[in-house]
């Protein structure tokens, strides 16, 4: 028998999992794609706790658990909670975690995951706690690529937008330090990569370098990673100024490599224009799909201390 | 020449010398000095061989712990912190930079959870050559020393 080594953990940053527990997730996720196991949170309460709005994070943990036979309890705003009257987080969490057997939150504050899973002893998933972490969804990503790609080690990834502000990137770029994994960062200045991660990235000797437009890198890479400008955290001019900088067009695929696939978390706003929806690279839709399956290789793993695939040889 | 002392001796007591120009204001309120209505005489901007200036702290009828003493070098590293018995030094206390410090800072992220809700502060402590940083164990955010806010 294989050791759970997920069961009873919380997931609350990418910084904190190791190779092989990252290894085990995108196991149990091909196992639970290929063969689905619908009783496996069966008489499992599952409280998802989505303080601000979320549509794809938010329907693929409830598919997710209604597929493995768990119940779902939960909202997806505050507008209904005690919080409105001026009850703390802490208090809100206190109570939900008496009723539930899994926590998962979303917030817009940063660090509320972690001060929910130090409050609890029930399992914590982090859904997105406001530009820190969004664990879950690099979890997505990171199959979505092993899959795609069959490998993780030895690939180019360019990770495009807004490099500074992206959980969903903050997040990933933990994991890549795993993995031999060459980037290209292209962004514009105001949005450049935070030094922090920069740092990080020197510290674990992972090759990075920066560009400015999507044709530097187009042809190098395996993967290319976009993401939204977020909007609201620019200026009107900055946000005028970059509206048509770093838009992915068809025209800019021509000298592709043709394993290259393209990736969005999603949202998009018009980043990646509708024209490359239809090549052969466009493989968003089906990473939002796994969304499902690796939530579902989450949820399995914390709540159970062994599954039946585990016995057999990996 | 006479040879005057800028900050009068103490019988007993702790010395802090050597604590960057600026910086014995932070150790004040990180030391929670005046909670503890002790003697304390600072001395601003001295003169300093090894650095040009320097800040100097001397507090009467107390001993930091080992545990103060390392909180210390979160602001000041190159600071030395004597015992005084009767005038003169008897033990030099031997400092580490602390891996973590709980309580006494405030996350400097406005969108920080640790800022709003009842919990109490915790940093881990990282240092990058002569750089000293701190980790937010909520958010995460990642800063310089300098950035960090005290507790008052």
């Amino acid at each position: 028998m294989i050791e759970n080594r997920l069961y009873g953990r919380d997931i609350i940053s990418t910084r904190e999992l190791d190779l092989s527990q990252i290894e085990q997730i995108l196991q149990t996720t091909s196992a639970l794609k290929a063969q689905p196991l619908p009783d496996l949170l069966k008489g499992k309460i599952i409280a998802h706790c989505f303080f601000e709005p979320s549509t794809r994070t938010r329907l693929s943990f409830e598919t997710a658990t209604l597929r493995l036979g768990g119940n779902v309890i939960g909202f997806s705003n505050d507008e209904s909670l005690s919080i409105k009257k001026g009850e703390t987080l802490y208090d809100t969490m206190q109570v939900i975690a008496n009723y539930a057997d899994l926590l998962i939150i979303r917030h817009r504050q940063e660090g509320a995951a972690r001060l929910v899973a130090d409050m609890t002893t029930k399992p914590v998933i982090n859904a997105g706690d406001g530009a820190n972490q969004h664990p879950t969804q690099a979890l997505v990503d990171l199959f979505t690529i092993y899959e795609c790609q069959n490998r993780l080690d030895g690939l180019a990834l360019a990770l495009v937008g807004d490099l500074k502000y992206s959980r969903t990137i903050h997040s990933f770029l933990e994991i890549c330090t795993l993995y031999d994994i060459r980037l290209f960062l292209v962004a514009p200045d105001v949005l450049t990569l935070p030094e922090n991660f920069c740092n990080l990235l020197k510290k674990k000797g992972v090759r990075f370098s920066f560009h400015q437009s999507l044709e530097e890198v187009v042809q190098k890479v395996d993967i290319l990673y976009m993401t939204r400008i977020q909007q609201e955290r620019l200026n009107e001019a900055e946000n005028k100024k970059l509206e048509k900088q770093l838009v992915l067009t068809q025209a800019i695929l021509a000298n592709a490599k043709p394993n290259l696939k393209i990736l969005h978390p999603l949202p998009r706003i018009s980043e990646i224009d509708i024209s490359v929806d239809h090549t052969p690279f466009a493989h968003y839709f089906e990473q939002a799909a796994n969304g499902v399956y690796v939530r579902q290789a989450l949820l399995a793993l914390l709540l159970n201390k062994e599954l039946p695939f585990m016995s057999q040889s990996s | 020449m006479s040879k005057t002392l800028s900050v009068a001796a103490i019988q007993n007591g702790t010395v802090i010398d050597h604590i960057p120009a600026g910086q014995a204001f932070r150790i004040i309120y990180l030391l929670r000095l005046l909670d503890k209505h002790l003697q304390v005489t600072v001395g601003l901007n001295l003169p300093s061989k090894r650095s040009k200036l320097k800040d100097l702290m001397k507090i009467k009828n107390y001993i930091l712990t080992k545990d103060q003493a390392n909180e210390i070098t979160i602001f000041a590293p190159t600071a030395t912190i004597n015992v005084i018995n009767d005038f003169e030094v008897t033990e030099k206390i031997i400092t580490t930079l602390p891996t973590s410090i709980a309580c006494i800072f405030i996350c400097p992220n406005p969108v920080c959870i640790s800022r709003t809700e009842p919990v109490d502060s915790f940093f881990y402590i990282e240092e990058q050559g002569k750089q000293v940083f701190l980790s937010c164990k909520y958010c995460e955010k990642t800063v310089d020393r300098n950035e960090i806010e005290v507790r008052i």
